[in-house]
């Protein structure tokens, strides 16, 4: 098993002690932070936000762009099964995207019935799966991120049960086998059997000072990537001038992610 | 004690090595799922719990069963039960082992597991499950024991032991009620957003755990000396039947918010179980069984002189054990992730491996029940003589 | 209780078991291998000694600095900045992890499952 020997002693003290198990808790991560600092240039905000402009989105017919910019960058396995894929950002129709407003209204345009919605995680501000989650290993960071920690995550699902969105991935297979003869990324590392996945906004490039992979790629310049914090930044300018919508808004959930429809 | 579970006819040792061998198959096919990961299960991305979860919602129910004879007995002091308490806490016990070993199965990384101690998340509900869990298990064992040992020496059982039996009662309302916030909590997931979900959980629960029970009693009766009585096997028959009746009502209960509101999100889950949603209905037969089952269970119950006939009485329980299997040990979990986020439909297929593992964990439960079992009988019987 | 010397024997039997991978170990004695550097002239992230004796606790602070925290520039004793990355700053120096890192772990036994998810570029193409 992999249970380490250090990790075992602080088991068999939390075990006795479920308290002194909660006030390890509450001081990780705390240890000696002013020895790390965020990289010079590194992005920070306050409250990512992505908008999705449908206008620009689907202008190039079948363009798959941000889908296999993201694939590469986090190593995403390809699977032909559905029932083991594993996708972080990938297209779907109008009817399944806004399942709350399409399924009570037919009448809407056939150009956007048939537009390729991007759909990805909604970051929300409010995420049930982080509050589903047992070890913490998906969190909501300070700058709106929900983020996973594929080092502690147990492979419980309950995030993916607890997710109105259908954007957590399990990985029922070894995701190797689904990068085989694949061009790989070697800055990042692929995941394992067990975990569950799920796009993370481009942390590691953020910390560099670059947009996420998928804005990158577009070419059209649908996607808009910003602080939703900041009422001078680029998302917020687009929010004001147009009318977008957010997936299932009356859960509660506060995505990040809007879609400027027309 | 424990010793006399290792005494037993040719017939008991046949049972016990038939049993090894459910546990042996499964535990290889357990070690494949180890090896290669929950895809060799029928699991996927939109269903992404399946047998084991259902089989662990299930054995809930049956361990908080048991307190539905620890009430009568020690806040009503109804004496007969005093001798068939000890049934249910060892059956308990049995249930709990079995639904912690269908979270381990569960989980893609089980050598990890101990993550929930070592950060411990009180804002996930899975937390308080598994120390609501543990403990009731703990409490179990240190009754059912205690009291055995008392019996057999002849001594009154010591306050201390009984303290913890009054302890088990809130208890085992908290294990179901904590297994349904599992499930009721989650937006997005509508067959599961009722706050009704703990109630029915805890009437399927207190129908299904003594339904089981007296199954079993029946059992012991003929295979040993030992007679609960007639008496004690009738007071629990009325029990499942009021509480079945209760886990009938509230589904109906469902039926009518869902489709009196007619507010489709809350209507696909029910449509997808009991009639099919855009032709898919795999389940449609099974649920309908269960609900045949239930309404036969509950008539035979009803009708006193039906019930007082013992095939009538053992057909009722076994009706009743399944029915509230199929309801949740099949159609709550998996009806609760039809249609999925994007409203499409993936159906859900148990593998022959995933499905070995679910059994050879009923068969680790049989076992342990089996063993419980065998020394309770010794100490009845020795009662007896 | 019965049988009271089963018991005794049983717990014995148990508590070696459960403590073999302590007494395991004891006595052997072999050298310890000399891990091959290849970025001779160049210092590691903090002291050998340090390295040594406590990189594993120091790949868990990076990694809870940076997905955590979100924190990914570390300031070592001698005041200079590193990126945070296992992938892009241990094994880059690292590069050769079967006769660096794997050397050592054999020698003490232990298996990380850090490669589960994490890579040597060298070492991908038995699975690419
Ligand atoms: C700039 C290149 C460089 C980087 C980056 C680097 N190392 Fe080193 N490392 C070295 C060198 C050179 C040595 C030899 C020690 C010396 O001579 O100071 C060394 C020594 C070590 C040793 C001790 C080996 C021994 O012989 O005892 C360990 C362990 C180690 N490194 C681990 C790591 C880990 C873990 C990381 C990432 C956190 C890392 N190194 C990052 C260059 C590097
Ligand atoms: C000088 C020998 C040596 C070298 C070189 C070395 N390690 Fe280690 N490493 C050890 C020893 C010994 C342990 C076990 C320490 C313990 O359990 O207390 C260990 C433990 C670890 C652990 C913790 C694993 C666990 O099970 O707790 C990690 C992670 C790790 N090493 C990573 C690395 C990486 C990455 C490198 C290469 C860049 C490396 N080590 C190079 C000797 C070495
Ligand atoms: C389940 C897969 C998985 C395993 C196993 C795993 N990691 Fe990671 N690790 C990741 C992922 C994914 C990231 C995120 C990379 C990022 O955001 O830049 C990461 C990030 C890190 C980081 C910080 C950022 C970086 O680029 O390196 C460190 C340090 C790290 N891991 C160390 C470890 C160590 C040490 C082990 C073994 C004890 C380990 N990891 C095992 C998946 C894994």
């Amino acid at each position: 098993m992999e249970l380490k020997r250090r990790q075992f002693l602080k088991i068999a003290g939390a075990a006795g002690l479920l308290g002194a198990g909660a006030a390890q808790g509450l001081f990780e991560g705390t240890a000696q932070a002013s020895r790390v600092m965020h990289p010079e240039g590194a992005l920070i905000g306050k409250r990512w936000a992505m908008v999705i402009d449908m206008r620009k989105c689907g202008e190039k017919e079948g363009c798959n762009d941000c889908i296999n910019a993201c694939n590469f960058v986090h190593n995403i396995p390809h699977f032909d099964t559905p029932k083991e894929e594993i996708k972080w950002i990938w297209k779907d129709e109008y009817e399944h995207v806004f399942t709350d407003i399409s399924t009570l209204d037919p009448y809407v345009p056939e150009r956007i019935k048939e537009l390729p919605f991007l759909v990805m995680c909604n970051h929300c501000d409010n995420p049930p799966c982080v509050r589903v989650c047992p070890t913490k290993a998906t969190f909501r960071r300070p700058d709106g991120i929900v983020a996973m920690d594929y080092h502690r995550c147990i492979g419980c699902r309950f995030c993916m049960a607890a997710c109105p969105y259908g954007s957590r991935n399990f990985n029922w297979r070894d995701p190797r086998l689904g990068l085989k003869g694949r061009k790989l990324n070697y800055e990042f590392p692929t995941r394992m059997r067990g975990v569950v996945e799920k796009c993370n906004f481009c942390v590691e490039r953020l910390a560099k000072g670059k947009m996420p992979a998928c804005v990158e790629a577009c070419k059209e310049g649908a996607l808009t990537f910003g602080d939703l914090a900041d009422p001078n930044s680029e998302v917020r300018k687009l929010l004001s001038e147009n009318y977008a919508l957010r997936r299932k808004p009356q859960l509660g959930t506060k995505p990040s992610v809007f879609y400027i429809i027309a | 004690m424990i010793e006399k579970a290792l005494q037993g006819s040719s017939r008991y040792w046949t049972w016990i090595g038939f049993l090894l061998v459910i546990i042996g198959a499964g535990f290889i096919s357990y070690l494949y799922q180890l090896k290669t990961g929950l895809g060799i299960t029928g699991m996927s991305r939109d269903v992404s719990w399946g047998v084991y979860i259902a089989q662990f919602t299930y054995l809930v129910g049956v361990a908080a069963g048991a307190v539905m004879l620890v009430i009568p007995e020690l806040l009503h002091h109804y004496h007969p039960y005093r001798r068939v308490v000890v049934f249910g806490e060892f059956l308990a016990i049995a249930a709990v082992t079995m639904c912690l070993l269908f979270i381990v199965v569960d989980i893609g990384q089980p050598a990890r597991l101990f993550n929930v101690l070592l950060h411990p998340t009180p804002n996930s509900i899975l937390f308080w499950d598994m120390i609501v869990l543990n403990g009731y298990l703990l409490i179990n064992i240190i009754v059912g024991y205690n009291t055995l040992l008392c019996d057999k020496k002849g001594i009154p059982v010591p306050k201390w032991v009984k303290f913890f039996a009054y302890v088990s009662i809130p208890w085992a309302f908290s294990i179901h009620t904590v297994t349904a916030f599992l499930y009721c909590g989650l937006p997005g997931r509508h067959a599961w957003l009722t706050a009704i979900m703990a109630p029915r959980f805890l009437a399927s629960a207190f129908a299904s755990g003594p339904a089981l029970l007296i199954v079993l009693l029946l059992i012991v009766r003929k295979v040993s000396k030992y007679d609960p009585g007639d008496k004690v096997l009738q007071t629990i028959a009325k029990t499942v039947c009021y509480a079945m009746i209760a886990n009938i009502f509230f589904v109906l209960l469902e039926f009518f918010t869902s489709f009196y509101s007619n507010i489709p999100g809350h209507m696909h889950g029910l449509e997808y179980l009991f009639f099919g949603l855009h032709g898919h209905d795999q389940l449609v037969p099974w649920m309908r069984t269960a609900g045949v089952l239930g309404f036969l269970g509950v008539f035979i119950l009803l009708v006193p002189p039906l019930r007082r006939q013992v095939g009538l009485l053992a057909l009722a329980c076994v009706a009743i054990v399944v029915s509230c299997w199929i309801d949740k040990g099949t159609g709550l979990v998996i009806g609760g992730f039809v249609p999925n986020p994007f409203e499409r439909i993936t159906e859900y297929h148990p593998t022959i491996p995933e499905i070995s593992i679910a059994l050879a964990i009923w068969a680790i439960g049989f076992l342990i029940l089996t063993v419980l079992y065998k020394v309770a009988i010794s100490v009845r019987e020795q009662e007896l003589s | 209780m019965y049988d009271s010397g089963k018991v005794i024997a049983g717990l014995v039997i148990f508590v070696a078991i459960a403590t073999f991978p302590f007494w395991f170990g004891m006595g052997k004695a072999a050298p310890m291998p000399k891990p091959e550097i290849l970025t001779k002239g160049q210092k590691c992230v903090e002291s050998k000694e340090y390295m040594r004796s406590t990189h594993m606790q120091l790949l868990n602070e990076w990694r809870d600095w940076a997905l955590r925290d979100g924190k990914r520039l570390y300031e070592n004793e001698r005041g200079e900045k590193i990126y945070i990355s296992l992938q892009n700053t241990c094994m880059k120096c690292h590069s050769n992890k079967d006769k660096f890192c794997d050397k050592c772990h054999e020698y003490a036994s232990i298996k990380p499952y850090c490669w589960d998810c994490h890579y040597v570029p060298k070492e991908s193409k038995k699975w690419n």
